[in-house]
């Protein structure tokens, strides 16, 4: 195991160590301690490393992450988890706004609840958030999942693509284009292999899923494929 | 972008270190603001005395003999302890009026008006602005900071925040309005003095005809939600305590913690790592579209708090 001191190696030096890891690096336990919510902590990871930052967070830690576990023990910052590609990201506390926003793939999970605009314009990544989230999450979301234990805010899915929404809680309003849809076998078991993934005890009958209506944008079946 | 800091002191024996305790949270906030900084303090009042921050570019001239000069308008003993650009008038009660009057005939400008609150601001990076106060050795039940990152009108001491919206209130202000150009007619027409082509002024001023016309803070800061257009996290003063406002998108950060000895607000969680106990605070991001309000007062009063 590493542990930076991020208050004396400072930012710049600590996020050159943990971008410079190779897919075969030895030194894959990585703990950043004294984090003082900085920002960008962790960003730009592309290596199967797993690090673990002590503490809470500024805005856009695991940044454009790629392979890399970033284990946030505290609160994360707006912005955390933006543009993710791959691998996982797990929050102990809070998440600010615009979590994993335009993420392309990986996982976020969030043990307290995510603020406002979670997974705005998600492509991809799958969201799991213990709590409840804020208001226009998954706006204009594209593709990938967004699971909520808890409640939703105020227009959910505004302008939604093919993204899917899981909400076990209430839904304080659906944004345009947004509706609720059949939970189909099919998404019991999506859901249930989401909630195992991060390791959340939920059961997936109690949920309801939500989805574009389909009737904003040109959606032509012919082009499912491409979703 | 700008950085606010509030905090607000649930446990006396801090008292001493409010200036030094929101002194560093201003101070994190550069980043966000660096162009200017002010500070807003609650230290305490005395028994039928009221006091005024006033503010001169040529404090050396403006400001000399001004308690000799303020006497008659007051009608009684002034007492003026100048520090830097800035003055803290401590006059007879009942006697703000002529003595605004006086100030404003001398060309001296007025930072605040009220019994507890004391406001300095000026131009320059947050550590130099809170050196040239010594804010870091002010004392006070409660207090709030803003740093500064220009976005609507000049860098200028008036354009700095806090504003001043009634006595012993004030307002600071992260994000912008987009319809102040309208209201600020609208509140021009209706008598109310608005400096500046700021956007927060006009938002301060908004709170203050509110007042003017019989709502409670709390009541102003409801309907402001409907009335100004653009993004803002708003924390007011008020004599017993802070209130925080975001608007319903809340695209401007807010973080709040409380422990047993304080309730403190940061544009960021940065500006509150070196409180004591923040390990073990509740740290949470206020509603959108919620007014909140903390007081020393158990059993507030309308006016001092209403939401």
């Amino acid at each position: 195991m590493q542990t930076i001191d991020l208050s004396k190696v400072g930012l710049r030096e600590t996020n050159k160590m943990l971008q410079a890891q190779s897919a075969d690096t030895n030194q894959t336990s990585w703990e950043i301690v004294n984090p003082r919510g900085s920002h960008a902590i962790a960003c730009g990871l592309d290596a199967p490393i797993e690090v673990t930052i002590k503490g809470s967070t500024g805005y856009y830690s695991a940044g454009m992450n790629q392979q890399a576990t970033v284990n946030i023990h505290g609160s994360a910052g707006p912005g955390t988890g933006e543009n993710i590609m791959s691998g996982k990201i797990v929050i102990e506390g809070d998440a600010s706004q615009y979590l994993g926003a335009t993420g392309q793939g990986g996982l976020i999970v969030v043990k307290g609840n995510a603020s406002s605009r979670c997974g705005i314009s998600m492509k991809g990544v799958n969201i799991v958030v213990q709590g409840n989230i804020g208001h226009m999450s998954a706006f204009m979301g594209q593709s990938g999942n967004l699971v909520v234990c808890g409640d939703a805010g105020d227009a959910l899915g505004d302008s939604c693509y093919e993204a899917r929404f899981f909400v076990r809680g209430k839904v304080k309003s659906l944004g345009a284009d947004c509706i609720k849809k059949e939970m189909r076998e099919e998404h019991i078991t999506l859901l249930q292999s989401l909630l195992d993934e991060a390791g959340i005890d939920a059961d997936p009958s109690e949920f309801s899923r939500y989805g574009s209506a389909r009737q904003l944008y040109n959606f032509h079946v012919d082009n499912a494929g491409a979703y | 972008m700008c950085g606010i800091v509030g905090l607000f002191l649930k446990d006396r024996s801090l008292e001493p270190r409010l200036g030094e305790m929101l002194t560093a949270m201003l101070i994190t906030m550069t980043d966000r603001g660096p162009d200017s900084a002010g500070i807003a303090i609650y230290g305490g009042e005395t028994v039928g005395r009221s006091k005024m921050t006033v503010q001169s570019d040529d404090p050396e001239t403006a400001l000399a003999d001004l308690a000799s000069k303020l006497q008659d308008a007051a009608g009684g003993t002034v007492n003026v302890t100048v520090k830097s650009t800035h003055a803290v008038l401590d006059i007879p009660a009942g006697s703000t009026g002529k003595v605004r009057a006086a100030l404003n005939e001398m060309g001296i400008r007025i930072m605040s008006v009220g019994d507890s609150l004391e406001i300095y601001k000026e131009v320059g990076l947050p550590k130099n602005v809170a050196a040239q106060f010594e804010l870091a050795k002010m004392s006070g039940t409660h207090g709030i900071g803003h740093t500064r990152m220009a976005t609507e009108s000049a860098v200028t001491t008036m354009g700095a925040h806090p504003f001043n919206t009634g006595a012993d209130q004030c307002l600071v202000h992260n994000g912008s309005l987009s319809n102040h150009n309208s209201l600020r007619r609208k509140l021009r027409r209706e008598g109310i003095h608005i400096e500046t082509e700021n956007d927060t002024e006009v938002g301060a001023a908004y709170l203050t005809w509110k007042m003017q016309n019989g709502a409670t803070l709390g009541e102003a800061l409801e309907s402001s939600l409907q009335d100004l257009d653009g993004f803002f996290t708003f924390v007011v003063g008020t004599k017993d305590g802070f209130g925080v406002v975001r608007d319903p998108i809340a695209c401007k950060p807010a973080v709040m913690a409380e422990t047993d000895q304080y309730v403190a607000f940061g544009s960021e969680y940065r500006a509150l790592v070196d409180l004591p106990g923040i390990e073990t605070a509740r740290v949470w991001e206020p509603e959108p579209a919620t007014v909140y309000f903390w007081s020393h007062n158990d059993t507030p009063t309308a006016t001092e708090k209403a939401a």
